[in-house]
């Protein structure tokens, strides 16, 4: 029925009669060497739900940019109402009924509720605020649409799901008809969430139409009428949501075909472990995120010397902070960090360095790499105190590293004055690499280590971190390519809301079981 | 691995070394500005009715072209070296130091305080360092206020900085026409020690021109800013902070600490600029003398890109135009010349982003 990851989207069948809100076709938008979207389609039908999900970077939220008229694509074409309108301005897409619900609120926090929702078609009475025909005008599309709403309360006195019916109430009060909501549930508490899917159904039985933004599918399965998946940018599946399974969607979500080497697995063995090395513990660690929500939610783990224990997952399901908190860089609400049975909970960056942690972070750009610096320069970064003499840089011995490490880590151009910005993706993160894998370390977080590099590198990197594993190391991977995760870790465990799900031994584990996990299907064993 | 390089292993972006890159991004900016203010400047001496070029030989003789208009080049890029050095050091931390102009005037404050309180006669080899080490402490004081309240509260170094202005300006101003100032005027007594030598006492050409040793203390600063950012491990903390406080942050460094550093610095190295008038120049400090040099610093630095030698370069470029000024006065109004100022600092302002895109694109459709 649907076509899974191979042949491209297919139509579902027997809908032909319903008349199509919006089509796009051959979507294509480009930030500079970054494809958004490359040829991505949509197609939703009026008066439907329509879940667009995907993982995060894979492209939704920028096509829903351009629908929405705030990007022109680079190539393609958008129709809404069978009308053509590629490449028209916000004014147009509201004129239009199109209404955009924004991950993030755009709501005034010091205007009451009323005053937000009339903002820009304020009704005045002599030049002033009618405040009165505002509050009244409000209330009645509350009752109306059954979001209940107090019209005389400031937002900053709102709680997440409050505010968000504010936002919903928004967009219908400038007679949005196609409703574009943005990760709507990623703030929200269940009883909230529940409170929205009863909001969105009465809306669509009314007649309008919405489509949902969003990468939890367990969410969506039971409210969505169609499925549209979006990876790499691209549109790999539509599918009618009664006629499909989670795992086949979750596969279409993050099933990616990766050449990956095979040959490998050493048994883990502690004795091969450096000395006095414990690796690293985690003790009921707890993060909360910007919103104060618990974005990592009492979790507990070990990695031993010699072992990767591998965590797979959907984007956002707090890995990113774990390893964040892990490496210094967030701050810990509860719970203990142990590397080498050393508390490290409270130290800072450098004092984690210094206890034996390397990390390999997710971001390169961001936070591997100082891009206007050269590749021997870069090869420094954090333990540049190491090169000096007094407080004046060796610059013969920076050279001198450089040379050894792009050698030995096959850097090219082998240039060390090349600004890293220079190279391709996957000599950057060999840089990165080599950086964290050349000083003395006994645990390594490696975070999506080989996103975004070509297949030569990834194999480099894969056998890397198995070396290092035969070393002895403890290693924890986060990876959003379940092939990797299967095919390096000895222990797997999948991270679910801010939890794990489950830890398994990667022997037992298959795409499909992990699959289940990852999208709550299943709920698992884990501590 | 001795595989050649594939098309996806070549560097992305040019062929060229990285030193001529660097060197094409940190020059052109500053040509283009200079072609764009000449262009303008033409046309409003046009305007004004008179032939360009015979302003513009009016304006290299009444600089460049006689010892005593050189002299007063000369002092007059001292200061600006010194503020220019200042603005560029906190940016390349990344932080924008508006208040060069109060750390200017609190640094020549503090060392006038430190020329009064040493006795008559002090050998200048102890005064300078005397007077040098008050200025930069004061200059500093000002500068660390900003960034402890950003380290600490957040507070941005912009706003801090530029309001902090006008409380320091008052407060100097209150101190001298309350306590300091020597009847009828608005500056305090001749200082007793730290004078320096001016150009005069030595080339008798530069006869009336205010150019004194400061300058040679302003190349010594230049120089050893020059060291610190870009041969120290302190430096390299600090431009990382500047270019990416992110990965500086996940290699370990103190982001805040660096931003405290680079703005105490940043005002010490303004506020030691003060000795240039005070002690080189008036010997008393007077209310008001920093007169925009503070604030034409930032311009210096922008048009520098913030290289200590390109600020040099800059700051003896801004002098021209200020004391060009006054020598074509009788041909243009000498007003012209902050205008030409302004057209410069939009020029690079907007040319740099806009150069180094035109740079880039060219070198990727070379490689193609």
């Amino acid at each position: 029925m649907t076509s899974g990851t191979g042949g491209g989207p297919t139509s579902p069948g027997g809908e032909s009669s319903r008349a199509v809100a919006i089509r796009m076709e051959g979507i294509s938008k480009y930030f500079g060497p970054i494809e958004a979207n490359r040829g991505a389609s949509l197609e939703v039908a009026r008066g439907e739900i329509h879940a667009l999900v995907g993982e995060n970077g894979a492209g939704k939220s920028t096509l829903m940019r351009i629908l929405g008229g705030l990007m022109k694509p680079d190539a393609g074409r958008v129709e809404v109402n069978g009308r053509d309108v590629t490449g028209w301005s916000t004014n147009d897409a509201i004129a239009a009924g199109i209404g955009i619900v924004h991950q993030h609120f755009m709501l005034v926090p010091t205007l009451t509720v009323a005053e937000n929702l009339v903002l820009g078609s304020e009704p005045a009475s002599r030049g002033m605020l009618d405040y009165e025909r505002a509050a009244a005008s409000v209330q009645s599309l509350s009752t109306e649409t059954g979001l209940a709403v107090q019209p005389g309360r400031k937002i900053s006195e709102l709680s997440v799901g409050e505010a968000q019916r504010v936002e919903i109430l928004k967009v219908l009060f400038r007679g949005a008809e196609i409703l574009v909501l943005d990760e709507p549930t990623a703030v929200l508490s269940p009883p909230e969430v529940r409170e929205l899917w009863a909001v969105l159904r009465r809306l669509r039985d009314k007649g309008d139409t919405i489509v949902l933004i969003t990468h939890r599918l367990d969410e969506v399965v039971d409210l969505s009428d169609t499925i549209t998946v979006m990876r790499a940018g691209a549109t790999v599946a539509r599918i009618r949501t009664a006629e499909t399974s989670p795992a086949e969607i979750a596969r279409a979500m993050v099933g990616r075909e990766v050449a990956l080497s095979a040959g490998r697995r050493v048994t883990p063995s502690s004795a091969t472990g450096s000395r006095g090395s414990r690796g690293l513990e985690v003790r009921n660690l707890a993060i909360r995120g910007s919103r104060g929500n618990r974005v990592v939610d009492g979790v507990s783990f070990a990695v031993q010397p010699g072992e990767i224990l591998g965590i797979a997952g959907v984007e956002g399901n707090g890995q990113t902070e774990l390893i964040e908190a892990l490496a210094g860089l967030r701050e810990i609400s509860e719970g203990q960090v142990l590397i080498d049975a050393v508390d490290i909970t409270a130290r800072t960056v450098a004092a984690r360095h210094e206890v034996g942690l390397s990390h390999i972070p997710e971001d390169r750009h961001r936070r591997g790499l100082i891009l206007e610096y050269s590749i021997a320069d870069n090869l420094i970064l954090g333990v540049e105190n190491k090169f000096t003499k007094g407080h004046v840089i060796d610059r013969a011995a920076v050279l001198a590293n450089a040379s050894g490490q792009i050698s030995s880590f096959d850097i090219r151009p082998g240039d060390p004055a090349l600004f890293a910005r220079a190279l391709s993706g996957g000599n950057q993160q060999k840089v990165v690499i080599a950086r964290e894998m050349s000083r003395a370390f006994s645990v390594l977080l490696a975070s999506q280590p080989t996103r975004g590099v070509d297949v030569g590198a990834i194999e480099f990197i894969h056998q890397r971190l198995l070396d290092a594993r035969a070393a002895g190391k403890a290693i924890l991977l986060v990876s959003a390519e379940l092939n990797e995760v299967l095919a390096l870790s000895d222990r797997i465990a999948v991270m679910y809301r801010g939890r794990f799900a489950v830890v398994m031994p990667a022997a037992e584990a298959s795409e499909e079981v992990l699959g289940e996990y990852m999208i709550g299907t299943k709920k698992g064993n884990a501590a | 691995m001795t595989a050649p390089l594939t098309a996806e292993e070549k560097p992305r972006r040019f062929a060229a070394p990285a030193w001529r890159e660097r060197g094409e991004e940190a020059l052109i900016p500053p040509f283009v500005a200079l072609l764009v203010a000449l262009i303008c400047g033409d046309l409003l001496i046009l305007s004004y009715g008179q032939s360009p070029l015979e302003v513009y030989r009016l304006l290299l003789e009444g600089t460049w072209g006689n010892a005593y208009g050189f002299g007063q080049v000369l002092y007059k890029a001292t200061t600006l070296t010194f503020t220019g050095l200042a603005v560029s050091f906190g940016l390349r931390a990344g932080l924008f130091n508006i208040g060069g102009e109060s750390q200017l005037a609190a640094g020549g404050f503090a060392a006038a305080l430190a020329g009064l309180a040493l006795p008559t006669g002090t050998p200048l080899v102890l005064a300078l360092p005397l007077c040098i080490i008050a200025a930069g402490a004061a200059g500093g004081a000002v500068g660390a206020v900003p960034a402890y309240l950003k380290t600490r509260f957040g507070a941005h170094e912009v706003i801090v900085t530029i309001m902090l202005n006008f409380v320091v300006l008052a407060f100097l101003n209150w101190i001298i026409a309350a306590h300091l100032h020597v009847p009828e005027t608005l500056h305090t007594p001749e200082i007793r020690a730290g004078a320096l030598p001016r150009l005069s006492d030595m080339f008798t050409a530069f006869h009336g021109s205010a150019a004194n040793l400061a300058m040679i203390v302003v190349l010594v600063v230049a120089a050893a800013v020059w060291f610190y950012l870009f041969r120290t491990s302190g430096g390299y903390a600090l431009r990382a902070v500047g270019l990416q406080p992110d990965a500086a942050e996940y290699g370990g460094i103190s982001v805040g600490r660096v931003w405290l550093k680079a703005l105490t610095i940043s005002g010490i190295i303004a506020g030691m600029g003060g000795i240039n008038y005070v002690l080189g120049y008036k010997h008393y400090y007077e209310d008001g003398f920093a007169s925009g040099a503070g604030f034409l610093g930032i311009a210096v630095a922008l048009v520098g890109r913030n290289n200590p030698f390109g600020v040099v370069i800059a700051a003896f470029f801004f002098a021209t135009l200020s004391q060009g000024g006054l020598a074509i006065h009788a041909l243009v109004p000498k007003q012209m010349m902050d205008v030409l100022q302004g057209v410069v600092i939009l020029a690079v302002a907007m040319s740099v982003p806009e150069v180094r895109r035109v740079l880039r694109g060219s070198r990727r459709r070379s490689d193609a």
